[in-house]
């Protein structure tokens, strides 16, 4: 186990420095520079001090000057289209924004996934299960703006229940965590009831019932623990679609977070906010994948880590 | 008279009725004798109403091309008029069926043009996700040793960024190229974005294709084959391409539905398909703050786009799933 951990984590840096090189690859054949065409105009002062300061321009600097700041300082250096702002400020106050969206919507989902997921399995055709089955039919056949948008309808416009945008309040995080949950919650729905099908038919499930257990300590105890596998796989997926999913969602709730930077300094070429984000993207995601791994390994113990690491 | 005698027939003797409806349904009476009726039937039914479904939208489309692309035509995706922006929906001319979007182009018009790009957007990311996923899957199943760890620590690298991402990264590193090499900016941007939706939809075939290499190539008939001397490519192309056939055709089906999702996010964030060419994504995404205005709804702009849009990739998961399930009998049923 603690070799298997170490391995991981011991391959961590080279993913990232290979995630470093593509999309530094990748920018750096895109056309365009972050001075020309930007609807942010820099003023004359601040492009000439971005050059002096910084030779975005020349490939060299990207292949040893910069990833040695990032290394040593942790400095992903400044802005090449927001004046005035280093890629380390824009990081600072949008990564926590995205982080609190994306981690209450996998929670949501998770939740409101799994028990909606045993509540469908043990009342098959009941009400939850053909809400799960029509909510999973939305989540894979309408764009994530267009529910957005009608979330915001519904329940602001019409319900006045929730304001349909912002960021600050604790009543704004609602509507666009659903709206990110709604996806992966259908999703885990699914994916639990058709494992607690699989589960509740084993023949130690009726040996429970048979010895008088209460029929929801049966299927919460002994069928549920082994039903959740499946569905614990699934969180490394859900999250990176629920930080991804975050670049829609933070535009249709105006929402100051890291995915609608990320399309900016796309549009603006701004090369040193693309590697910043997606190294903060990449680096956030292959931690998760790896918790996810080892608590794996933890929750089902019949698992040989070796084997997997193959 | 004749209801109560369905009626009646349906609770008592379910076989007797399913006798008399010939062929196609004496082959699900089969089915029901072995057992768990209810998900077999679903499950070929799913199959065979998604194909029909997607069939007929497709070919509508396709049929109606000579109609939309002719400039001097009604239906003509891209005719700005003035004098109609924003009509409802109205029956008396055909082209005002789906009304008229904000430049007065007629939104059935764009709905019948976009639904071919849409489509061609799924089928060129399948067909490079079948391409490129199954031949990198074969070659670091088949192979192993270092070609196979190279290979898929590629795929995990490429796992770790987010999809969407990586599309947007490759979409602005190819623009530049294809821009210049085909003199068209709207061509280009229409192949750029079929292959950079294409570039990212083929890990999990890879990963899948691997897997069912790495254990097939274990059994006897591979073993066989490579004792009596058969060269490398022809137990790829022979022995083991055939026993591929099913997942490839899964997830080959299952990429299209997502591809096509892909697309209509990244036209939502403006870096999407370029204006005149209209998509189901794009014209939804173009619709959404006009339909949810609160007072003087054009509900139609979301409407339209969106149905064809959301039946489309309900057909086409109900048939990747259907596909996936029949060619797996111990997945049986249950997920969407």
């Amino acid at each position: 186990m603690a070799r298997f951990i170490a391995w991981r984590i011991a391959q961590l840096p080279v993913i990232l420095a290979v995630v470093y090189l593509i999309t530094f690859g990748l920018v750096w054949v895109a056309p365009g520079s972050p001075y020309e065409n930007n609807d942010r105009a820099l003023s004359e002062a601040a492009k000439n001090d971005l050059k002096l300061r910084f030779h975005a321009q020349s490939w060299e600097q990207f292949l040893t000057y910069y990833p040695w700041q990032i290394v040593r300082h942790g400095d992903f250096g400044p802005s090449l289209s927001y004046e005035g702002w280093s890629v380390n400020d824009i990081l600072r106050s949008s990564l926590p924004v995205s982080m609190a969206l994306g981690l209450v919507a996998v929670f949501i989902a998770l939740i409101g996934g799994s028990a909606a997921g045993v509540t469908a399995a043990v009342r098959r055709g009941g009400l939850l299960d053909v809400l799960s089955l029509g909510m999973a039919l939305v989540g894979v056949s309408l764009p994530a703006f267009v529910v957005a948008g009608l979330l915001i309808v519904i329940f602001s416009d019409w319900l006045h229940w929730l304001p349909g945008g912002g960021w600050g309040e604790l009543r704004q995080i609602v509507l666009p965590a659903l709206a990110l949950a709604m996806m992966p919650m259908a999703y885990i729905a699914r994916l639990t009831r058709s494992s607690m099908l699989d589960t509740l038919g084993n023949d130690y499930i009726r040996t429970a019932r048979a010895k008088g257990l209460p029929r929801w300590t049966v299927v919460w105890k002994h069928a549920f623990r082994n039903a959740f596998l499946p569905v614990f796989t699934y969180l490394g997926p859900a999250t990176a679609y629920a930080m991804t999913g975050s670049f829609v969602v933070e535009t249709v709730f105006n929402i100051p977070g890291l995915g609608q930077h990320f399309v900016n300094g796309v549009k603006n070429r701004d090369q040193t906010l693309i590697l910043g984000t997606v190294l903060v993207y990449a680096a956030f995601l292959l931690t998760l994948n790896l918790l996810v791994d080892i608590g794996y390994a933890v929750v089902d113990p019949r698992i040989e880590v070796e084997a997997r690491q193959q | 008279m004749k209801p109560e005698i369905r009626n009646s027939n349906d609770e008592s003797n379910s076989k007797f009725k399913i006798r008399n409806k010939g062929r196609f349904i004496i082959r699900i009476s089969n089915l029901i004798r072995h057992s768990n009726f209810e998900f077999r039937i679903f499950k070929h039914l799913r199959i065979s109403i998604g194909g029909g479904i997607l069939a007929l939208l497709l070919g509508i489309c396709v049929i109606s091309l000579p109609w939309t692309l002719r400039s001097s035509s009604d239906f003509y995706f891209d005719r700005q008029r003035a004098d109609s922006a924003l009509l409802s929906p109205q029956t008396h001319s055909p082209w005002l069926w789906f009304g008229t979007s904000m430049l007065g182009q007629s939104l059935l018009g764009q709905c019948l043009a976009g639904g071919v790009i849409s489509l061609t957007i799924g089928l060129a990311a399948a067909a490079i996700s079948v391409a490129l996923g199954v031949s990198v899957g074969l070659v670091a199943g088949y192979r192993g040793g270092w070609v196979d760890s190279l290979l898929m620590r590629i795929v995990d690298v490429l796992y770790a960024l987010p999809y969407i991402l990586l599309v947007i990264l490759f979409k602005i590193a190819l623009e530049s190229g294809l821009g210049k090499a085909l003199h068209s900016s709207a061509g280009a941007n229409l192949v750029v974005l079929f292959l950079s939706i294409g570039l990212v939809s083929w890990l999990t075939m890879a990963r899948v294709i691997r897997g069912q290499v790495l254990s097939l190539r274990t059994l006897p008939f591979v073993e066989a084959a490579r004792a009596a001397g058969v060269p490398g490519y022809r137990i790829f192309l022979r022995h083991l391409l055939p026993n591929l056939i099913g997942p490839i055709t899964v997830y080959a089906t299952l990429t299209v539905p997502q591809a096509i999702l892909q697309e209509s996010l990244l036209s939502f964030l403006g870096i999407g398909i370029q204006k005149p060419l209209p998509t189901w994504g794009s014209l939804a995404s173009d619709g959404l703050g006009l339909a949810l205005a609160p007072v003087a709804s054009c509900w139609w702009l979301l409407l339209f786009p969106c149905t064809l849009l959301g039946v489309t990739l309900v057909a086409l998961n109900f048939v990747g799933d259907g596909l996936r399930d029949a060619f797996d009998p111990k997945r049986e049923g249950a997920k969407v």
